[in-house]
């Protein structure tokens, strides 16, 4: 929640500087992101994760998580199309566009408009896990789902982590 | 002279029924070749490269579905090494879907591949039931009637994917199981089956066939060089509703890439059409043929025994 308020607030604080200065461009700075923020909006199965903002700051630039939405030039020949000139946007948040609701009749009827370009845009939780996912296999980061969360019981129950697997060479089948 | 019925005139009477009916199956033919499949029908386009094996969809489809515990939990990952029979493995009894693990040389990474019913849009399984218990709904989904059927198994050997498993742990109650598309619980409604929504990856993406059509073929041109220049599926054993997406050859990675472009019910549908002819009208014409034929011999016969017994 804290997060979400000072991410707002820095939001503000740029939309009042371009107003100051209307005709310098400003992309938002990675020193205005929070450095901690909490990603529970799907937690269901797995306990939120904790994201450490300021940490991936270093590691990354905002764009190749952020696309167009803080002002910087996307790399993606696809995206520069149409973003190369694109200026920061109101919301940063990877809510804002990629839907928590993903496949939803609503969801799916939205993206049947014909004029729509963007008709292959992840979920959220597909947006989160491609992103993160692909670059953590680059750089070696974490790549097990238990390393960025634990599983909730909802999740050992689905999963079904109680059970015990036969020792080898104890198999039923005779075949094998 | 009167017109005597012989061998000649009737075998070109048959014949000429014959014809009748062969052309008669071929203007069926020609409808089923114009059937696109339902309009609204719905999909799942499964994208290899993005698929990570953690088992997410098998897991949610074993509860949605309410099928038996599984020998080993979810989050085992020993399973993608198992082999029976030689072969990876498959959906049965206790299992509507799988996930196989492919080690590709050209790629420094392993690809993973999710098996379930690819819900034909003509499906030979549903063309080989004799007693109708597969259906194919207008939302995409093969569904099955488990009260119907016989358990006689043509399905299984119709199906060109090797889908449908006979439970044949329950000798009296022949059962066929396979994936539903979720159809009862989710699917009916408008809503994904359990393992799209499952996947945290979103290499599943559910959808109108036709608008994943098109995001397939996007994702292919805007990723150059990250997929096959090939939807799996689209034309597939006539186009299925579950369609698939690969960065290396199809063949690679465990898909029968022999399957025909057009529907397996094409195959059979002149000699179909000839069966029930064949059983039912061919018995009461030959039949009644016969019994023409032997009247004379009936009456005469009659006729002598009559003259017989007056002497």
């Amino acid at each position: 929640m804290r997060s979400t308020l000072m991410a707002t607030l820095s939001i503000m604080i740029m939309m009042a500087i371009g107003a100051l200065y209307p005709n310098q461009s400003f992309a938002l700075d990675a020193e205005d992101a929070p450095e901690v923020v909490e990603l529970d909006a799907l937690s269901d199965l797995y306990e939120p994760v904790t994201f450490d903002h300021a940490m991936h700051v270093d590691a990354a630039e905002c764009v190749e998580c952020h696309h167009h939405t803080t002002g910087q030039q996307p790399v993606d020949p696809n995206c520069l199309r149409c973003h190369a000139t694109s200026e920061e946007t109101d919301s940063i948040s990877c809510g804002e566009c990629h839907s928590a609701e993903r496949f939803s009749p609503q969801d799916l009827k939205e993206r049947s408009n014909p004029d729509l370009y963007h008709i292959d845009k992840p979920g959220l939780k597909g947006a989160y896990h491609l992103n993160c996912v692909g670059c953590h296999e680059e750089v070696d980061g974490p790549t097990g789902c238990q390393d960025c969360h634990a599983m909730t019981e909802k999740g050992k129950k689905q999963f079904q982590v109680s059970i015990v697997p036969p020792k080898a060479g104890s198999k039923k089948d005779a075949h094998e | 002279m009167k017109k005597l019925l012989n061998r000649r005139t009737f075998l070109k009477g048959s014949l000429a029924g014959s014809a009748a009916a062969v052309s008669v199956g071929r203007s069926q033919k020609a409808m089923a070749k114009d059937f696109e499949g339902y309009p609204e029908s719905m999909g799942v386009l499964v994208d290899l490269s993005r698929c990570v094996g953690c088992r997410s969809c098998e897991a949610a489809c074993n509860e949605e579905q309410n099928l038996p515990a599984p020998e080993k939990p979810f989050n085992d990952f020993s399973v993608f090494d198992e082999m029976h029979h030689g072969q990876k493995r498959r959906t049965d009894e206790t299992r509507y879907t799988v996930v196989n693990r492919y080690d590709v040389p050209e790629i420094d990474h392993p690809l993973f591949r999710k098996i379930q019913c690819n819900h034909c849009q003509e499906p030979a399984c549903l063309t080989s039931c004799f007693v109708n218990a597969y259906t194919k709904t207008p939302e995409g989904a093969v569904i099955y009637d488990a009260s119907v059927c016989v358990g006689c198994r043509t399905c299984m050997v119709a199906c060109p994917f090797y889908i449908p498993a006979f439970r044949y742990s329950s000798a009296f109650n022949p059962r066929i199981m396979k994936c539903i598309f979720c159809y009862d619980t989710r699917l009916k409604n408008g809503q994904p089956p359990a393992c799209v929504e499952a996947c945290p990856q979103e290499a599943l993406t559910f959808g109108h066939r036709k608008e994943l059509i098109r995001i397939g073929h996007q994702r292919i041109r805007e990723n150059k060089d990250q997929y096959v220049d090939h939807i799996y599926g689209e034309h597939e054993a006539g186009g299925t509703a579950w369609m698939y997406l690969s960065p290396v050859d199809f063949e690679k990675v465990g898909f029968d890439t022999s399957v025909p472009k057009e529907p397996i019910l094409n195959f059979v549908k002149d000699f179909l059409a000839i069966v029930p002819m064949v059983l039912t009208i061919w018995p009461a014409l030959f039949a009644g043929i016969h019994l023409l034929a032997t009247r004379k011999d009936g009456i005469k016969k009659q006729q002598q025994t009559e003259g017989e017994t007056e002497k």
